[in-house]
């Protein structure tokens, strides 16, 4: 007990506050990039669409370390991009907070699309007809008849998006490293010291993480509680 | 009031290609489903796009694909009553009569207030569409559409999924609240009876073309065309070999036929709805001496089936000669004919009437 009260006393939070950090910034970031690329997606062809389809969800089926390969290949300093986001803009994106943003946007970034599109693919067309003949315009349509009658999909998709940017770990690694402070998220800290055999430390980190897991499952079903409400049961 | 259509677009079973130029005030576009008629309505609201055409309201050009004129539906200023009424689920009524409405607040508000008193929807205004009954939704989406001063009003088969009852009472109302209305209708349906209860003129729609069009009474009573003749509620048909002027051999029902009335030249079956053929008992017309009476057939009952105010009745024709290909015949008895079969017992020939016969295409 005396040990544990050390260990929590002398506990470095900083990964608490970075993953947080990371997952919000990631959330909103993925929400309107899921939002945007659902629409336009939407919009195109049967055979452009599964086109795009395919490339917008292969962050989410390809294992992240992978994903976190071609992230590492592309902004690189030594590649053309990397190296021109650092001269022109002065931007680190290799082993940096910037990089935990990127890695765990381009994961969640899948789920939120899906999910913004399953909702938006379910709405009645007609509603947006409506819109139209009654002179509202396309952005009103949208704000304001598209993304309240999709809310409980996108509402899902959000906290889902969340969830995964919050708990993002190979693509991290292989992009922003582990770097104490800076870019060490609660995900890679559980590893560290596991592989170190403190046990303790990594236990407390599993706890804090199961309390925030549960949140977000309690957040889930009280949303697809009101979604539920009208569906028929089988 | 006027509104000139012709529009091309190709559609995966068929080319909808519609031609129509109209005048009055209540137009009705009668089709089966999937005929097309649901498609012209849209690209008239310009919620689709023809491949090719025009498309003219009161001399305003909507749509011209020579010139390259395609208005948005936002600058059409057209009401469209959808099928399922497409409220928006998340507004409330007020909210949604408001949903087109532009200018000030206090403004709007005196808007909603006038739709939702003009509409019965007083006290309503909080309420959600999902709280409401179907009568209220088709108020609301009136109101709604009615809101924006429209100059053209489009109705997309708007009582096809309710109960009788029900629909009889939103009829009543529909045509209540459009009364004051001096735009033009448009009226789209499968239903005859909705059709000819509403419109002035008719244009009946099989295949994504007009096959038939004009004043609603003209229409109903010389179909002219097979297609329309089934679409306005003709049961029977039967294809006919032209002798000449005024006779003609009833093929599936084997009747020399004799008429008065010229029969068109083009003439290939005739049309005969299944209310007016006359029961005739041989025993009051010695006359006939036993023999099949002028322009009819013998009865010869295969089923009947009883429906709540008329017994519908199939009759396997025959007439004076043998039918080449002999078709059910479909009969409706109704109360005043039933009472008098209860009497007599069956008929044994049924007569047309030649002034019923619809000569068609």
């Amino acid at each position: 007990m005396n040990e544990l009260t050390e260990i929590l006393k002398n506990l470095d939070w900083s990964p608490l506050w970075i993953s947080l950090k990371t997952g919000i910034v990631a959330t909103v970031l993925s929400f309107f990039l899921g939002i945007f690329a659902a629409r336009r997606s939407i919009r195109k062809g049967p055979g452009a669409r599964s086109v795009l389809d395919g490339i917008l969800t292969l962050p989410m089926v390809l294992p992240p370390t992978a994903t976190g390969f071609f992230l590492l290949l592309f902004f690189s300093k030594r590649r053309p991009f990397g190296s021109f986001l650092y001269q022109q803009f002065g931007l680190k994106v290799v082993q940096s907070w910037l990089g935990c943003i990127i890695a765990a946007t381009v994961i969640a970034f899948p789920l939120m699309y899906r999910n913004a599109r399953a909702a938006f693919e379910q709405m009645d067309v007609n509603l947006v007809y409506a819109g139209r003949t009654l002179g509202m315009s396309e952005t009103k349509i949208f704000w304001k008849v598209v993304m309240p009658a999709s809310g409980p999909g996108i509402i899902a998709g959000t906290v889902l998006a969340f969830a995964r940017a919050l708990g993002e770990y190979g693509a991290t690694s292989m992009l922003a490293g582990n770097i104490p402070g800076k870019t060490a998220t609660v995900s890679q800290r559980i590893a560290m010291v596991l592989q170190d055999g403190d046990y303790l430390t990594a236990g407390i980190w599993v706890a804090v993480v199961l309390l925030i897991a549960f949140a977000v499952i309690f957040l889930m079903n009280f949303v697809a509680g009101k979604k539920m409400k009208n569906l028929k049961k089988w | 009031m006027s509104l000139e259509v012709d529009i091309r677009k190709k559609l995966r079973d068929f080319d909808l290609q519609v031609s129509f130029s109209e005048q009055r005030k209540r137009i009705g576009i009668l089709g089966a489903s999937g005929c097309g008629k649901s498609m012209t309505l849209k690209s008239i609201a310009g919620i689709e796009t023809p491949d090719t055409g025009k498309i003219c309201a009161d001399g305003r050009v909507l749509y011209d694909s020579a010139r390259k004129i395609n208005l948005r539906p936002q600058k059409r200023n057209i009401g469209y009553l959808f099928q399922s009424y497409a409220l928006f689920p998340t507004m409330t009524v007020a909210e949604n009569i408001a949903a087109g409405l532009s200018g000030t607040r206090e403004e709007k508000r005196r808007r909603v207030r006038e739709m939702a008193e003009r509409f019965h929807l007083a006290g309503l205004e909080d309420h959600y569409p999902s709280g409401l009954s179907g009568g209220q939704q088709q108020r609301t989406a009136l109101a709604r559409l009615m809101a924006c001063r429209p100059e053209m009003i489009l109705l997309d088969e708007p009582f096809s999924a309710m109960d009788a009852y029900l629909k009889d009472q939103l009829q009543e109302q529909l045509s209540e609240m459009l009364e004051g209305y001096t735009g033009t209708v448009v009226l789209v349906s499968h239903n005859r009876d909705e059709i000819y209860r509403f419109c002035d003129d008719v244009l009946v729609m099989e295949q994504g073309q007009v096959i038939r069009a004009g004043e609603k009474k003209a229409v109903f009573a010389e179909p002219r065309i097979r297609q329309a003749a089934v679409l306005t509620g003709c049961k029977n048909f039967c294809s006919l070999e032209r002798r000449d002027a005024h006779q003609a051999f009833l093929k599936d029902w084997g009747i020399e036929l004799f008429t008065e009335r010229e029969i068109p030249e083009e003439t290939a079956c005739i049309g005969y709805r299944a209310h007016w053929f006359i029961p005739v008992w041989a025993r009051e017309h010695p006359e006939y001496d036993g023999k099949i009476p002028p322009n009819s057939f013998r009865v010869q009952e295969r089923r009947r089936v009883k429906l709540p105010f008329e017994m519908n009745f199939y009759l396997v024709p025959q007439g004076s000669r043998q039918p080449e290909n002999p078709a059910y015949i479909s009969w409706f008895a109704q109360e005043n004919i039933q009472k008098l079969l209860e009497k007599k017992g069956m008929p044994d020939f049924l007569q047309l009437d030649e002034k019923q016969i619809l000569f068609l295409k």
